[in-house]
Parts: structure tokens; sequence; C-alpha cells
């Protein structure tokens, strides 16, 4: 419910401190390594872009930014405290891959329910099922609904308590284009309004709807720039191709480091 | 705790099940089906003069061992459903405290298993004219409890299994024992030892031995409330364990 504005700092001020802010974070399962110490910080008041193939750690890392991962080493702060500290549970929304909501209950129902848990009003609710343009579909059972509304319930789920960050993963699969394009604007009202958006996506077009880019590859974080800049490393103005170029390279000198290390002392 | 966020979960699974009609139903009307068929059963059995039928205890103990079974079975199916679906994962990232959550499920199908066993002890009353000495009331409190106790052992199991059909299976394993060895079909000192001395720590025993107080005695005796204190503690204590399987954190 705590909903602290956090545009940009006015000038000589000190720049606001990250919402989220990830050290040496590990995570291995089982054998796997799933993130290979990634080190990184979330501007607030943005949205973020998480972007990387599939099986690139992005669901790992999200599900250790909203608490439900367990660390195997490092650390991850999300507004200034730990991730998964009790009182965060107000202030961070997080929304699966996978729609989480109960099929067998009506789009309201589920709304008011994950809302009754932050303690938000009937119009809270009213208003998150309108964010999603959910709105004629409030009574509909969600198990009768299309993948796409299926999906925005989740989201509505999240967006109802009004949280300080909002962790969204592959929020846009399975939507058409119009509504693609809806949910991208209402992610940019929230982030104008102050609300600090995470949104993982394998759709490298999405990328410049985001302010800055984290990208993964294989639980490494290859860098974290902003759309334009990706576009000048990777030498396209289609971000799909800029980073195809920049993954061919990046791959190629850490090859070529790794094999002339012996060799190469500086 | 906090009874908001107990009493919406409460009314969320309630609002689930009234989605579904065909559970509803079968929640309300198969333990009286089952009654009647047991009334049947010993339809024509001879008696001395002056003993009691075979319907007033088998009937009896059936009124609390239905809504037992009954909310096992659907306990755990919701639960799991809520453990693979992503919704509990979702729900343990809000505010919600676990208890709020476990006794929100134990209190709506609570009321589910009342109401169930509102139905079925009309039946076994009006109907059949079931004969015991005590009052309808305390039946009804019983198999609530047993009900409860139902959910409790269903949430725990659910945490052991990873499929709808491997939940199933825990039925044979959680519940049947128990039927068998509460003294319905074999009176509990008539067992060896080994098996008394399961059966005396097996929680659906002293549900049945409170039926029987009930039956036994027109005013509620200090055995049956003895039972019924035993029987709470015990889910209390299946209620504490099951909360250890719901977990915030996961590797």
């Amino acid at each position: 419910m705590s909903h602290s504005p956090a545009g940009s700092p006015a000038p000589g001020m000190s720049p606001a401190p990250p919402a989220v802010k990830a050290e040496g974070l590990h995570v291995t399962r089982g054998h796997k390594k799933i993130l290979r110490g990634l080190d990184f910080a979330i501007e607030p008041g943005r949205i973020t872009g998480l972007l990387g193939p599939s099986g690139s750690g992005k669901t790992t890392l999200m599900r250790c930014i909203v608490g439900v991962q367990r660390l195997t080493a490092g650390s991850v702060e999300v507004l200034g405290r730990p991730a998964g500290a009790p009182s965060l549970r107000h202030d961070v929304g997080y929304v699966t891959q996978a729609p989480s909501v109960y099929t067998d209950l009506s789009v309201e129902a589920n709304v008011r329910y994950f809302g009754a848990m932050h303690g938000v009003t009937a119009a809270d609710t009213a208003e998150a099922i309108a964010a999603v343009g959910l709105e004629s579909l409030a009574r509909r059972k969600t198990a009768d609904l299309s993948g796409g509304e299926f999906s925005r319930v989740s989201l509505a789920c999240a967006l109802v308590s009004h949280p300080e960050l909002l962790v969204l993963d592959e929020p846009t699969v399975g939507l058409d284009p119009v509504l693609r394009a809806e949910l991208w604007e209402r992610f940019a009202a929230l982030a104008e309004a102050g609300t600090t958006l995470l949104v993982s996506s394998h759709v490298m077009e999405e990328a410049s709807h985001c302010s800055s880019l984290l990208l993964l590859r294989d639980g490494l974080l290859l860098a974290q720039l902003s759309p334009a800049g990706l576009s000048e490393r990777g030498h396209s103005n289609d971000l799909e191709q800029a980073f195809l170029h920049f993954i061919q390279e990046t791959t190629a000198t850490s090859k070529h480091r790794s094999t002339n290390e012996s060799q190469v002392a500086s | 705790m906090n009874p908001r966020m107990m009493f919406a979960t409460t009314r969320r699974v309630l609002e689930q099940l009234r989605h579904d009609h065909r559970s509803v139903a079968l929640i309300m009307v198969v333990p009286a089906l089952l009654l009647t068929g047991v009334y049947y059963l010993f339809e024509n059995e001879t008696l001395p003069p002056g003993f009691p039928r075979t319907f007033d205890r088998v009937g009896l103990m059936m009124l609390a061992i239905f809504p037992f079974v009954v909310m096992f079975l659907v306990t755990s199916i919701t639960m799991l459903r809520e453990r693979t679906s992503g919704t509990l994962e979702r729900l343990l990232t809000t505010p919600i405290h676990k208890a709020d959550l476990l006794f929100g499920y134990a209190l709506a199908f609570s009321i589910m298993a009342a109401l169930q066993s509102l139905v079925a002890t009309a039946v076994a009353y009006w109907i059949f004219n079931l004969d015991i000495k005590g009052g309808p009331g305390y039946v009804v409190m019983i198999a609530v409890i047993n009900a409860v106790l139902g959910v409790a052992l269903g949430l725990l199991c659910s945490a052991f299994a990873r499929t709808e059909f491997q939940a199933v299976q825990f039925m044979p394993v959680v519940v049947i024992p128990q039927i068998l060895l509460c003294g319905l079909f074999v009176a509990r000192d008539h067992m060896n030892s080994l098996l008394e001395s399961i059966s005396n720590v097996l929680p659906l025993t002293f549900s049945v031995d409170a039926l029987q107080q009930i039956a036994d005695n027109t005013e509620a005796t200090q055995a049956m409330w003895q039972d019924a204190g035993i029987m709470a503690a015990i889910v209390v204590g299946v209620l504490a364990l099951a909360s250890f399987t719901l977990r915030r954190r996961t590797s």
C-alpha cells in the first residue's frame, strides 16, 4: 500500500537508492548452476527488461528477487531490505509465467481474494480489473477465458495491491499485438507513477519499451545497458539482431580469452 | 493470525466449491445414500429381544467416518492443486500467514462437513429411527471434529504427493487403517495386543469411542469430552505439521 513516489531526484540530491541490488548471486539446483554470480542494481521507478534465451535463468532470478528462491551464495536486496523479508510482502508483486490464479473462481473473486491479503477496497479490485481491460468479463469463471485473458487475470491479481516493485515473468506471451501494446502502455504509466517494474521476455523487440536491460545468458549477466546501448553494441537498430551480434561477440571474446589466458598476462 | 485473511480464504474455498455443483451434491447426498444402504443391509437381521440393532451401532459410527473420508479427499486434492498451479507460491509472497491459510481451509471444510453431517444425521434419526441415548447435537459435533481431522491430514498428505493420482493413493494408507482399527469391524478389546496398541493412537479411535459414549449415555460424559479434547489436540498438531510443509522459500 505504501507508495513512495520515486521520480528522478532533484538536482543536488544523491540519487535514489536502487530498488533491487544483487551481489555475487549464485543459485545451484542439484548439480546445475542456474545463476553464476550476478551483480547488478535496478533503478527505482523505471521499467527494467530482463532478456535472454529460455533456460538462461530469468525465472530463477525473478524468484530470488521476490524471495521464494533459496540462494546458494550472494545476496539480493529489495527496496533496502533483504529479499523475502516479511515487510516486503506488501510491497512486491509477482506474476509468474504460467498464470497462477484459481481457475474455478470468477475474475472478480480471484482479484478480490489476492486483494484481501493487502486489505484493499472493492474500488481497488474494480480498478485492477479495469487496468487489464477485463471489466466486461469480471463475473466470468477464469477457466472459461481465453489464454490472453487468463494471463491478464493473473496480472490484475498483482496490480490490486499497488506494489512498489512489480516483477513480471513473460507477461506478454500469447497476447495479440494490440493487447501487448496496451500492456506496455500500462507498464509505462505505472513506472511514471513511481512503480519499479522488472519484466522478463525472450522477445527482443519488447526491449525497446524498457529504460534499462539486463541481458542474461547461461546464468551470467552479459550486460546491463539501455536499448540504445544494445543497438550500438550490436551494430543494429533491430534489437533482435543486435542481441544476436552482441552474444556472438561476447562468446567469441570469452573463448578467445580462455584459450589465450595462459599466454596473455594483461 | 489475521482474521481478515483467514475469512477471505474460507470464502474463497467455499466459492470454489460453490461453482462445482457436482461435488457439492456428492458431499451432501452420498453419505445419506450410503447410510440408507447400511440400513437395508441389516434390515432382516434377527435379534434377541432388547438387543440393539446393528444399524444403531454401525450407522452411528458411519456418521462420523463419512465426513472424515470425504474431507480428507476433497482437501488433499484442493491443496495439491493449490501447490501445483502456483497459487500457493504466489499466496506465500503476500502477507498471508500460514495459519490464516490452514485455518481458512479448515473452517471452510468444517462448514461443509457440518452441513453434510446435518443431512446424514437427520436421515439416520428421522427416517431410520437411529436409537441412541445421547443427543444428535453431540453426534454432529463429533462428525465436525472428524471432518477437521480429515482436512488436517489432507493438508499434510498433499505435501507428499506430486499428482492428484498420488494424492488419492494416500487414502488407503492414511484413512483405511483407521477405519479398520477404530472398532467398527471388531471391538477394540478383542483385537490382538499389537493391533490394539496401534488402534490406541489412531485419531479415529477416539471419535468412535466418543460416539459410543453418546450412544450409551443420555448426558454428555466426561469420557466423551476427553475424547473430543484429544481429537482437537491431534487436529492442532497435524495442522502445525502441515504448516511446516508450506515453504515460502524453495530451491
